[in-house]
């Protein structure tokens, strides 16, 4: 099935030529934090996860967010996804590979992965969260594979995988909610410490993910003869409004129990995000773009006319998709450590090494998504021919 | 540890055999009887030591503490005792003591007009070795672990780096080897072990002099001894005593982590 990834025209080659040579960049700079050590990135005492562990967050909900085609598709038998849904697990492939990747260089001594395996600790999440996210990694890739063989060879696709397709449903709210936990287990660090985190999470990736996928239809379309159809788009966009409704409603509660409740530890945080804290400011602007985004965005898909407007629902994806990567892949990790346990403000921003070996993982993700959405394409245009 | 070991089974085998003698034939025996007055076994256990016989504890007095006058005598001689590096910066820097104002140290237990002594007071922080650390909690390797006597080790050479110890700490007390330390060590301790870049380390009650019958260095330098070290569980050790008599705290109570450091204030 490789096969179909190897057949490309000029511009399929030269866009991957492009990739590679950002994954080759983002490579020269892991040896080089590989050499130096992690000391490398913007990263400190007091900030000790930074744009590495917040992009992965960011990234295990897209992976998640297949679950919003794949379960009305399968559960519900909605047929009008049946070309989307291959694309939505190709899409959480992709980015369980960057997770994983993620998590990888954020690692101090990365020649000793396999301790998390050789010495299994049932009471870390971290220890849970691998196993969530390399079980996910298994359903989706044997799930795409079979299915697209099965439509290859016109059958239908043997039984035994809807055991595999109905498991991931589950299974990909688990890797987020187990993600969450990871943070909002932990007492000493307020801001994080709230029950909502997992739901939260889990809004903000269903209204990311299915936008992300919206995008690349539109990308999709735009370069191949593939249209998702329009049904797909609509229902993929009303998903997106839910989505991002209940999303903003989660961040309003946070809002709320913070600021009535007015325990400095908890307020401190939200302070530094919005209007800074002892005069350090650094994530203003961020989180207020993020805020102005999300809000315009949420205008444009809630008002029917507006989402009906092919244009204006790009417009409105986009915006969705950058606010929410503002929110968590830099905001929420990032704050988690500002004040620091003695209620001091030390800031940080990612280094350039840091932020190249960040845009590498990205790229080796967009590398992963065009060879898998070329191959699921063709396989398209074989079996319709 | 034999000591409040033998101490407990006797009792428990009091016990037992008052239950037994009771149960079986309707009346105690002599012996039983006479040891087993009402109370007398409450009274025993309330003041025996726990099975387990060592936790060990730091007291921190400080209204005797200088720090705030310039004395870093403790922190120098964990420095040299335990090759920390010193980068000249504060961004990779690694710490297992270090000074921190009151307010800070105690940021949940703000207050206003405190006695002048307090006012700029500094207090010196380390790892807390938790009795219930989240730090161990959350280690995906176990590579920390908490031993018997109550310290939590740190081993460097299964620590992955994910850092998630860090994460988890409410007291800051973790620091991460963000480069290779050992160019940046004033004077190698051959006694002690270097570390690697890409691992995490803190104090841990200097475990290597406990094996030697040492105290900690820090406590040992300490030139107005405002640093106790000693078992919590010994009744007659000098903690017992400091925390009968005198009022004292610990850091962020609330978290339920239960630090193994009070300060008296």
């Amino acid at each position: 099935m490789l096969e179909y990834a190897l057949k490309g025209n000029k511009k399929y080659w030269s866009w991957l030529l492009f990739l590679a040579l950002i994954i080759s960049a983002g490579f020269y700079f892991y040896l080089r934090q590989l050499n130096y050590g992690l000391g490398l990135t913007g990263m400190s005492r007091n900030i000790s996860w930074g744009l590495y562990i917040a992009q992965f967050t960011f990234i295990v909900g897209v992976a998640a967010s297949a679950v919003m085609v794949v379960l009305p598709y399968y559960l519900h038998d909605y047929k009008a996804f049946g070309k989307i849904t291959i694309l939505g697990e190709f899409l959480a492939i992709a980015s369980v590979i960057m997770c994983i990747l993620f998590v990888f260089v954020d690692l101090g001594q990365p020649s000793r992965v396999a301790n998390i395996f050789l010495y299994p600790t049932f009471h870390s999440l971290m220890f849970w969260d691998v196993i969530a996210l390399s079980g996910y990694l298994i359903l989706n890739v044997v799930i795409t594979r079979v299915s697209l063989d099965a439509e290859l060879k016109h059958i239908a696709p043997p039984k035994w995988i809807r055991i595999f397709i109905i498991l991931s449903i589950p299974w990909a709210i688990s890797i987020h909610t187990v993600t969450a936990f990871l943070l909002s287990g932990l007492a000493g660090r307020p801001f994080w410490l709230t029950a909502i985190l997992a739901p939260r999470f889990l809004a903000s990736a269903f209204s990311a993910g299915p936008a992300l996928l919206l995008i690349f239809c539109f990308i999709i379309k735009k370069l191949t003869k593939f249209d998702a159809g329009e049904e797909a788009v609509k229902k993929l966009s009303l998903i997106i409004t839910y989505a991002m409704c209940v999303n903003i409603f989660f961040i309003l509660m946070e809002f709320f129990t913070t600021f009535y409740s007015a325990m400095p530890e908890h307020i401190a945080h939200m302070q530094y995000l919005y209007v800074g804290l002892d005069g350090k400011t650094r994530l203003v602007p961020w989180m207020w773009t993020s805020a102005i985004l999300s809000i315009v965005s949420l205008i444009f898909l809630v008002v029917p006319g507006l989402r009906k407007n092919k244009k204006i629902l790009l417009t409105a994806s986009i915006m969705v998709f950058v606010s929410i990567w503002i929110d968590k892949g830099l905001g929420l990790i990032i704050t988690g450590f500002i004040p620091n346990p003695f209620g001091k403000v030390v800031q940080y921003w990612p280094t350039i090494p840091e932020a190249m070996i960040s845009l590498g993982i990205w790229a080796i993700g967009i590398f992963l998504i065009t060879i898998f959405y070329k191959i699921a394409l063709s396989v398209r245009r074989v079996i319709e021919t | 540890m034999n000591n409040g070991r033998r101490k407990f089974l006797k009792i428990a085998g009091l016990v037992a055999l008052g239950v037994a003698s009771d149960k079986f034939l309707g009346k105690q025996t002599l012996a039983s009887a006479e040891l087993l007055k009402p109370g007398a076994i409450n009274k025993e256990l309330k003041t025996a030591k726990p099975v387990a016989g060592e936790r060990f504890v730091m007291i921190v007095d400080l209204r005797k503490c200088i720090s705030e006058k310039g004395c870093t005598k403790c922190i120098d001689s964990c420095t040299k005792e335990h090759n920390i590096p010193d980068f000249g910066e504060t961004k990779d820097e690694i710490k297992w003591i270090w000074k921190e104002p009151y307010e800070n140290a105690f940021i949940d237990q703000e207050n206003f007009y405190m006695t002048d002594k307090f006012e700029n007071k500094m207090a010196p922080v380390f790892c807390n070795n938790c009795d219930n650390p989240p730090c161990v909690n959350v280690c995906p390797t176990q590579a920390t672990w908490k031993r018997e006597d109550g310290i939590v080790m740190m081993d460097w050479h299964r620590c992955i780096g994910c850092r998630y110890c860090m994460a988890a700490c409410p007291y800051g007390s973790r620091s991460f080897n963000w480069r290779d330390p050992r160019p940046h060590i004033k004077q190698i301790n051959p006694e002690f072990p270097t570390r690697t870049k890409g691992v995490v380390e803190k104090c841990m009650f200097c475990e290597e002099r406990l094996a030697k019958g040492q105290l900690p260095a820090c406590v040992e330098v300490c030139p107005v001894k405002a640093l106790v070290f000693g078992n919590l569980y010994d009744r007659e050790s000098e903690v017992r005593k400091l925390l009968k008599e005198n009022f004292s705290i610990r850091r962020k109570p609330g978290l339920g982590t239960s630090p193994e450091i009070y300060y008296l204030v």
